[in-house]
């Protein structure tokens, strides 16, 4: 077996250590590693064959999963491009006729998106960040299999609906009015709307993922403070993804709405405004960007300074600098909007935003630098890539800043100027980053060395084919030429200029094709890597090749800080070592110190994940098609389903404690309070309070800038709706102080008693809601009266979830899964309920106050 | 003006970036400095030439905004796909065109753009930068052509199949000659 050892014989010196230097762990006994293995791989090995595809909930088998299918999406949306350029080559171009012209466009631009870009993210964060950290998998594993499903669903449905000729085509934007019903009658549009928020699952459920995962399943006594960069881009990128994301999905589901059921709140004769929906979406599009180009940072600070050999410069100020970019990227959504019609102070006051955006990006690019500068640089694939970056990304950078000031971007807005720019933006901050992320990370994917040449050929394809593409683009724009046009007959001008990109943008398709072949070809028959191949010190390394499914054998501690760890780590030295109550174990630590705090038992293969994307895959199949009668079907399907993972998690026994260490055990999960669930509660609850608050960010809006108001006289005020309110309210406030009295008393019979005494109280307060909705006015008949309807909408929603919970508390009391110790479902039953007060008496009093006004 | 500022300013910065990232790699293991990295180049840099930029383009932004002076006013009604111009015609009465601006060159004219159907955007290259078309809304733009003569125009915000045609022309006459003959482009309901 030969040996290869690319890197120089320069070690990295951990200046920085990465653990707690005044933390210490004693060592476990040494163990035979194979058998270690033997006992670990039995345990967290997928089920063999067809169903272990699909049972399986390991985080690297679904990481790589996602990273697969989102490049086989890409290459979709590669392939349309190519079509793109086909159409664009001539002035006359007869390729394409324009109505699927338009589809294309469209769905390029979707697909890299939301079926490319994200997913991508999300499936290198999945696969990575268990390792990196240092921890056996991520905190929810059936929450990773889940959203595969929904997005392999989702995706699937958006990109067969071309084969049909019933592809979305009014923009990735989706502005409305194009996209109501009026003027896109067709099942197009309703595509985009229920098959991206159908994708979007598997975001937001990525992103609790992550958050919980970097705050609380870090290595022992690896701080906050001292964590890999990595960990501090995707947690920016999860913080983004729960704030972010909300504001998209409500305003796809108003729109919905609208094109399903006429409630108007886009429509501007009856009190709405298309503009909503661009505030909505830009909301969610402009942190979108950064979403894209955080992990792709991360992945350059981790790579930088492993190919200069040395350590990174600047951790202090990068870390800042992601903290500024997470904060500047939500004030920054109007400047997709400056030719909305938008006084100049606040055009002045977001263009300023937009250019100081630039200020830590600016940063971080002069640290990588910088770092570069400390180091001796060694030219391997990945850092070919790294270079194509910079080359890419500053001019893409410097576009942006000329695009922020006002008086450009009116010229250049809808230009190819701006295709230009958004291509160098994410072609150079996203794929290329992505693109030094693979070839760095390949041989712990297959355990494999790459075959010499085709790499390298691959990457000057590339970057020659996207400058070739794209650079001229930028004087196509300047001379004129607008985006989303399928002919230019009378402008013979532009047609030379496009004909050049065309032809670039072949040959960069033959650079990706190459590069697909080359990792296809290094995975089957390349040659052994050795162990940690770039002599890397961090954690991800600290293992055998390929990765095992259990990672590691034995968790890293304080002295185990580093790849260099790899053997005593194998040996069980480590925490945690082996499996010996059969069990999937994983540590979970303290969020900002990373002091262990217990033992979390993971989830094993299930078919669970499948059969609830399924069901809510049945639900938008119904709502796609119309049949709307037949949507609470699907409604009740997914309650059944998540019924069912309450019923599998828990015990009815007290397990005794787990030794991790000489002189550390710690108890499982189920005997502690702060759980991974309930952080991952939090995270889930702070997505869900910023849907809320755009939901009335809407009401504000359009009671202020909408021109059909006010709205008409209503006749909700009246006596029986004032009391079916105040019940609610006094009902839930009551189901909330029966859940803290339920897990108080969760030793006593008492206990069950007052988690049944919640969940008649959270039933009377939805019949109480239900009393109220019949006293709306129509929704249809005016936007404020729509908006009611949505906020009705939510209340029960959480309404219906609270139930849940508590129903959950009660049969846990009743199944004897409650101790002294063992608290079951009422600590996350006690946020959701108190989420479901706080929401709906904000609600009431809002639509209070519009009333009494 | 701003243009050519930002373009000779930004190759410059490409320049710069791109020489510094060629010295840091043929430099071998030198002193760590944090400070002049992040500090110097990361923050005084860049800060400097963003407020730079900055104040230049809000200057700029300030004067090409519509003001409330006494500039002419046009219409400009976009719908799936034809664009409806009001200007005053050869009595000095407001008349209805379609597809065809006329204005009296040398002067500023704002334009009071509002929309039918969907969102649309007016933009006139050479005459200066576009303002949407939004149901619902109306938006003002100043605008001014300095010479007669004709300029293309069209709409620069996705309207469906038929945003591609969705072109337009500006007629800007010399004010001090004869109001030209806009006959042709005249709506039928509107003549007199």
């Amino acid at each position: 077996m030969t040996v290869t050892r690319p890197m120089g014989d320069r070690d990295i010196a951990p200046n920085e250590p990465m653990f707690d230097p005044r933390a210490d762990i004693a060592p476990n006994d040494t163990r035979r590693a194979l058998s270690l293995h033997r006992e670990l791989d039995r345990t967290w090995r997928d089920e063999p064959g067809w169903r272990g595809f699909f049972t399986s909930v390991n985080h690297g088998t679904i990481g790589l999963r996602f990273m697969v299918t989102s490049f086989v999406f890409f290459a979709i949306g590669g392939v349309l491009a190519m079509m793109i350029r086909a159409q664009l080559a001539t002035r006359q171009g007869a390729f394409l006729d324009v109505d699927l012209y338009n589809q294309i466009f469209t769905m390029h631009g979707s697909i890299m998106m939301f079926l490319f870009a994200i997913p991508m993210l999300e499936g290198l964060a999945l696969w990575l960040l268990p390792k990196i950290l240092g921890a056996r998998d991520m905190a929810f594993p059936r929450l990773s299999a889940l959203g595969y499903w929904c997005y392999l669903f989702g995706g699937t449905v958006i990109v067969g609906s071309l084969l049909f000729g019933l592809a979305p085509d009014d923009g990735w934007f989706m502005y409305t009015p194009l996209s109501d019903r009026t003027h896109s009658p067709g099942v197009n549009a309703d595509v985009w709307l229920l098959g991206v928020t159908f994708v979007e699952i598997s975001a937001m459920a990525a992103a609790v993922e992550i958050t919980v995962t970097i705050l609380r399943c870090r290595a022992a006594h690896m701080p906050l403070t001292r964590m890999p960069l990595m960990g501090w881009y995707l947690l920016g990128t999860a913080v983004m993804m729960l704030v972010g994301f909300p504001p998209l999905i409500l305003g796809s589901i108003l729109l919905e709405v609208q094109r399903a059921f006429d409630w108007p709140f886009f429509d501007v004769a009856r009190g709405g405004d298309p503009l909503l929906w661009q505030h909505l979406f830009w909301l969610f599009g402009h942190p979108e960007v950064y979403i894209i180009f955080l992990p792709a940072a991360g992945a350059l600070s981790t790579i930088i300074p492993i190919m200069a050999r040395t350590t990174i410069l600047g951790y202090g100020a990068i870390v800042a600098a992601i903290a500024g970019l997470v904060f500047l990227s939500f004030g920054l959504w109007v400047h997709h909007m400056f030719t909305v019609g938008i006084p100049h102070m606040a055009l002045a006051f977001f263009s300023a935003a937009s250019a100081l955006v630039a200020v830590p990006t600016a940063v971080q690019v002069f640290a990588w630098i910088g770092t570069m500068w400390d180091g001796k640089v060694s030219f391997r694939l990945p850092m070919l890539y790294v270079m194509g970056f910079f080359i890419t990304f500053v001019m893409g950078g410097l576009t942006g800043v000329m695009l922020a000031m006002v008086p450009f971007n009116w010229q250049a807005h809808d230009t190819a100027f701006v295709t230009a720019h958004l291509h160098y933006v994410l072609v150079g901050g996203f794929v290329f980053p992505m693109l030094a992320a693979v070839s760095y990370w390949m041989p712990l994917i297959c355990g494999r060395w790459r075959v010499r040449g085709l790499g390298e050929s691959a990457f000057w394809l590339i970057l020659i084919g996207f400058h070739g593409t794209f650079f001229l683009m930028h004087l196509t724009g300047l001379l004129g030429m607008p985006r989303r046009i399928a002919v230019y007959p009378n402008n013979p001008e532009w047609e030379w200029l496009n004909l050049i990109s065309s032809i670039f943008g072949m040959i960069m398709s033959a650079g990706f094709a190459l590069f697909a072949f080359d990792v296809i070809m290094q995975w089957m028959f390349g040659r052994r890597s050795r162990r940690n191949p770039w002599r890397a010190p961090t954690l991800d390394w600290a293992m055998p090749l390929p990765a095992p499914s259990y990672n590691f054998a034995s968790l890293p501690g304080p002295r185990q800080a580093d790849a260099s760890a790899l053997l005593p780590l194998a040996r069980g030295e480590g925490l945690l070592p082996g499996a010996p109550r059969g069990f999937r174990e994983t540590l979970v630590v303290e969020a900002g110190t990373g002091r262990p705090d217990h033992v979390a038992v993971l989830a094993t293969s299930t078919w669970l994940p499948l059969l609830t994307s399924a069901a809510i895959g049945s639900f938008f199949a119904a709502m796609l098609v119309g049949l709307y009668w037949l949507a609470p079907l699907g409604m009740v399907l997914t309650l059944i389903a998540a019924w069912k993972w309450g019923a599998i998690m828990g015990t009815d026994r007290d397990h005794a404690p787990a030794a991790v260490a000489p002189g550390l055990t710690l108890p499982l999960h189920w005997q502690t309070r702060n759980t991974l669930a309930r952080t991952g509660a939090i995270a889930l609850l702070l997505a869900d309070g910023t849907l809320y608050a755009a939901l009335l960010f809407g009401v504000g809006f359009l009671s202020v800038v909408a021109p059909a108001w006010p709205a008409p006289p209503s006749t909700l005020v009246s006596l029986p709706v004032i009391a079916a309110a105040a019940l609610a309210l006094a009902a839930m406030a009551l189901g909330l102080l029966a859940s803290h009295r339920a897990e108080a008393q969760r030793s006593h019979a008492s206990g069950a008693a007052w988690a049944g005494l919640g969940l008649a109280a959270a039933l009377v307060a939805l019949v109480a809601l239900a009393v109220v909705g019949l006293g709306l006015d129509d929704p249809r008949r005016h936007a404020r009266d729509a908006l009611r309807g949505a906020i009705l909408g939510f209340a029960v929603f959480h309404g219906v979830i609270a139930a849940m919970l508590a129903l959950r508390s009660l049969r846990d009391a009743q199944t004897g899964r409650l101790s002294e110790v063992r608290r079951g479902a009422a600590p996350i039953w006690q946020m959701f309920q108190a989420f479901w007060l706080t929401t709906t008496a904000v609600s009431v009093a809002l639509i209070a106050a519009q009333e009494v006004l | 003006m701003l243009w050519w500022a930002m373009l000779i300013g930004s190759g410059l910065i490409t320049a710069l970036v791109l020489g510094l990232l060629t010295a840091a790699v043929r430099n071998n293991g030198a002193r760590r400095s944090e400070r002049g990295w992040i500090w110097g180049w990361g923050l005084g840099f860049t800060g400097a030439v963003l407020v730079v930029l900055l104040g230049f383009s809000l200057w700029i932004g300030e004067r090409m905004l519509a003001r409330g002076d006494d500039a002419l006013r046009v219409g400009a009604h976009a719908a799936q796909w034809e664009w409806r111009f009001t200007q005053p015609g050869p009595d000095g009465l407001p008349v209805q065109t379609v597809d065809t601006l006329y204005i009296p060159a040398g002067e500023s004219f704002d334009v009071e753009i509002t929309a039918q159907d969907v969102i649309h955007s007016f933009w006139v290259p050479q005459l200066g930068g576009k303002m949407d078309a939004i149901p619902g809304h109306q938006n003002l733009h100043r605008l001014r052509a300095d010479t007669p003569g004709i300029y293309e125009g069209l709409c620069a915000e996705f309207c469906g199949i038929g945003h591609s045609f969705m072109r337009f022309t500006v007629v800007a006459y010399d004010p001090t000659g004869p109001i030209p003959d806009m006959s042709a482009d005249l709506i039928p309901e509107t003549r007199p």
